[in-house]
């Protein structure tokens, strides 16, 4: 039981930190830390101080303000209901404008609440990316964080505003609700011809489900570890041998070769980075350059051909004398 | 373990079970359909099944077909027949019973007839029976691509009830849709049967059903013929409604009647299905539809309109409904194609609509 790690099992406790000083300039970390047992169960116990900042400002104001255009939207679509919205909630919805009203905008019942509600996500997206970056400056880290964020925000704005404008219709954007998204999910591969005959689809899931094999490689490694302090990066410093050799070997030996302490965070950062890329991808060329996925893997040789078992069969449609 | 850890786990287990609810029990099982590794295949739930069959009604004992002894019709031993007079007369009561049987076990002749007077058109349901059975004549007659030889009766759609338990009126726009500033929900993203649990469009069933809407949306070609000549993701959403509509109304997945690789392939089960879908088009416009005067207010729906027939009418949950069972191979009068032309559906309609109105059921 001693090495189980479902949850942190010492904690200590002493006098928590502000962090370190700030170059000119920046703007004080709010909040008097407190240390909180529960969190420090799962992570880390001291709560705060937080950097807010003239972006973290924007971000948290406008982003409010979309959750909440999306969320009034969906309890006045119930009648203004409470317990209605509490029921439906899963299939409530803010809605895309229609087609017919292309890319002009539309009035506010009509789409007009959704592309005001994507740009100020927007805002809100883009200044929290801006900063994660100045914040890993000022920390003098790297910036891999905020462009691991940026190939998300590529996704995010393939889906609500690249697509949608080559498509030339806001339209073609996704609704913001729980299950609508997802059953626009499902009519988008229809629509399509199957998303699977989509390469960069295919790409992005290779990615997806890589990242999660990945992660549970390294964090089965690492917990595996700890009774020799594997967890503790100092000890890895002084008392080489024990812990991340013994990781390194057990993987040389089972599949021949091992990653390093290092570039096993650069395998997890590229894998999870391209997963949103090659789909933003795939997402992009769909209706824009390819109308049907099917018949593009077809053309390509790609679609395999399976034995006609459930018999042949014509479009009815297009039979003499059948009715429309 | 602490008694801190044994509670974050033991709300964990409570959250996780919450979550689980949702979910159907097991056993799920899956009969291949079509070639290996293509997931052409349907799932059922065999517990779910035996408890739809055990909610199923048992259908009535059908009484032999009398033979015809040449005697005189139907039309000339009774006044006022103007649908199966050309039957013997024996056999004309034979359908007679059948019917009340099907239709209105439990109300009985009089539900149709004025019991003083059987010949009388004054009650709404007697107009709307007989145009009825010339619906299900020409379903009989002329949508064998789709019924085959099993045929249909009143009991395929009404199981022993006057009014069919699935049936579907137009929806109405909800006040929000209409207001200038907020809470339009597109007519989808709500919480309402007929589409499964999902959240596209609630009423796809009136541009296609009704109306004659193209209900295809794939790309017909591998490339893009031209910016926005394909169908919409609002249309895509509309027609994947219809779909789930079919799907649950015939209790099968979508490789029922689509190809796993590609929803545009043509393979047996999709051809019959088209046919239905025409049929159904056929069926609310040119029986049920202009018979909407001869019904009472309450019969209608929320925007005046009459109930209408889909997938759902008459399958009930099943891809043969009541599992292929023979239906209307014992009902001469079922099956000819209409002989007698009625007086036009809506005249008599109007007449039937002035008359007391039975509220019984629906």
């Amino acid at each position: 039981m001693q090495y189980q790690n479902l949850f942190t099992r010492v904690q200590p406790v002493g006098p928590t930190h502000a962090g370190v000083e700030l170059p000119a300039g920046n703007s004080e970390r709010t909040g008097e830390p407190l240390l909180v047992h529960l969190f420090g169960r799962l992570g880390n116990a001291q709560l705060g101080p937080i950097y807010l900042g003239g972006l973290g400002l924007v971000s948290l104001i406008t982003g409010c303000l979309s959750i909440n255009i999306m969320g009034f939207y969906m309890l006045a679509s119930v009648g203004w209901d409470p317990i209605e919205f509490i029921r439906q909630l899963p299939w409530l919805a803010l809605e895309p404008p229609s087609p017919k009203y292309g890319l002009r905008l539309p009035p506010m019942n009509e789409g007009g609440w959704w592309l005001l509600a994507s740009g100020l996500l927007l805002v809100s997206v883009l200044t929290w990316w801006a900063r994660v970056y100045t914040r890993a400056r000022q920390l003098g880290m790297g910036t891999h964080i905020a462009w691991a964020f940026a190939a998300a925000i590529w996704l995010f704005l393939v889906l609500g505003l690249f697509r949608p404008l080559l498509m030339g219709s806001w339209s073609e954007g996704v609704p913001y609700g729980i299950f609508p998204h997802l059953d626009w999910t499902a009519a988008f591969s229809l629509r399509y011809g199957n998303l699977f005959y989509n390469p960069f689809h295919a790409l992005s899931i290779v990615f997806l489900y890589g990242s999660t094999l990945l992660f549970a490689m390294h964090g089965a490694t690492i917990l595996a570890v700890t009774r020799y302090g594997g967890d503790r990066e100092i000890d890895q410093i002084i008392d080489r041998g024990t812990a991340s050799e013994r990781a390194a070997l057990f993987w040389r030996w089972t599949m021949g070769w091992n990653a390093t302490m290092e570039s096993i965070h650069r395998w997890a950062w590229w894998f999870a980075v391209l997963c949103p890329l090659a789909g933003g991808i795939g997402i992009l060329l769909t209706g824009t350059v390819v109308d049907n996925w099917y018949l593009w893997a077809v053309k390509h040789g790609v679609a395999p051909s399976y034995p006609e078992v459930l018999g042949n069969a014509v479009d009815p449609s297009l039979a003499q004398g059948a009715k429309p | 373990m602490n008694r801190l850890t044994l509670r974050l786990l033991g709300s964990f287990a409570v959250a996780a079970t919450a979550l689980l609810a949702g979910c159907e029990r097991p056993p799920v099982k899956t009969d291949q359909l079509g070639y290996r590794g293509t997931a052409m295949q349907q799932t059922h739930n065999p517990r779910t099944l035996a408890a739809l069959e055990q909610a199923r009604p048992t259908p009535p004992v059908d009484v032999p077909a009398i033979p015809d002894d040449g005697g005189p019709r139907a039309g000339k031993v009774y006044q006022n027949v103007k649908v199966l007079g050309d039957l013997s007369a024996a056999d004309f009561v034979r359908h007679m019973n059948a019917l009340t049987q099907w239709v209105s076990p439990e109300e009985g002749c009089g539900y149709c007839h004025n019991l003083a007077n059987l010949a009388d058109d004054s009650k709404y349901t007697k107009v709307v029976a007989r145009r009825m059975i010339e619906m299900t004549r020409q379903v009989n007659a002329q949508w064998k691509p789709h019924v085959a030889d099993t045929g249909v009766t009143c009991y395929t759609c009404h199981r022993g009830k006057p009014v069919p338990e699935a049936i579907w009126f137009t929806a109405a726009t909800p006040k929000a849709n209409t207001q200038p500033m907020l809470g339009n929900d597109f007519g989808q993203n709500k919480a309402i049967g007929g589409i499964g649990l999902t959240s596209l469009p609630y009423d796809p069933f009136t541009p296609y059903f009704l109306g004659k809407d193209t209900i295809r949306v794939y790309g017909t070609q591998a490339l893009p013929q031209g910016r926005g000549t394909g169908a919409s993701l609002q249309t895509t959403e509309q027609s994947y409604a219809l779909m789930v509509h079919m799907s649950e109304s015939l209790g099968v997945n979508c490789t029922f009647c689509h190809n796993s690789q590609a929803f545009s392939h043509w393979q047996p089960t999709r051809v019959k299905a088209w046919h239905g879908i025409q049929m159904v088009r056929e069926l609310n416009n040119d029986y049920v539809v202009p018979l909407t005067p001869a019904f009472p207010a309450n019969r209608l729906g929320p925007t005046q309109d009459v109930a209408k027939v889909y997938c759902a009418t008459c399958h009930q949950g099943q891809n043969k409904p009541l599992g292929g069972k023979q239906m209307a191979g014992l009902y001469a009068g079922l099956q000819a194609a209409a002989a007698v032309q009625v007086a036009d559906a809506k005249g008599a309609a109007a007449g039937g609509a002035k008359s007391p109105a039975p509220a019984k059921g629906k």
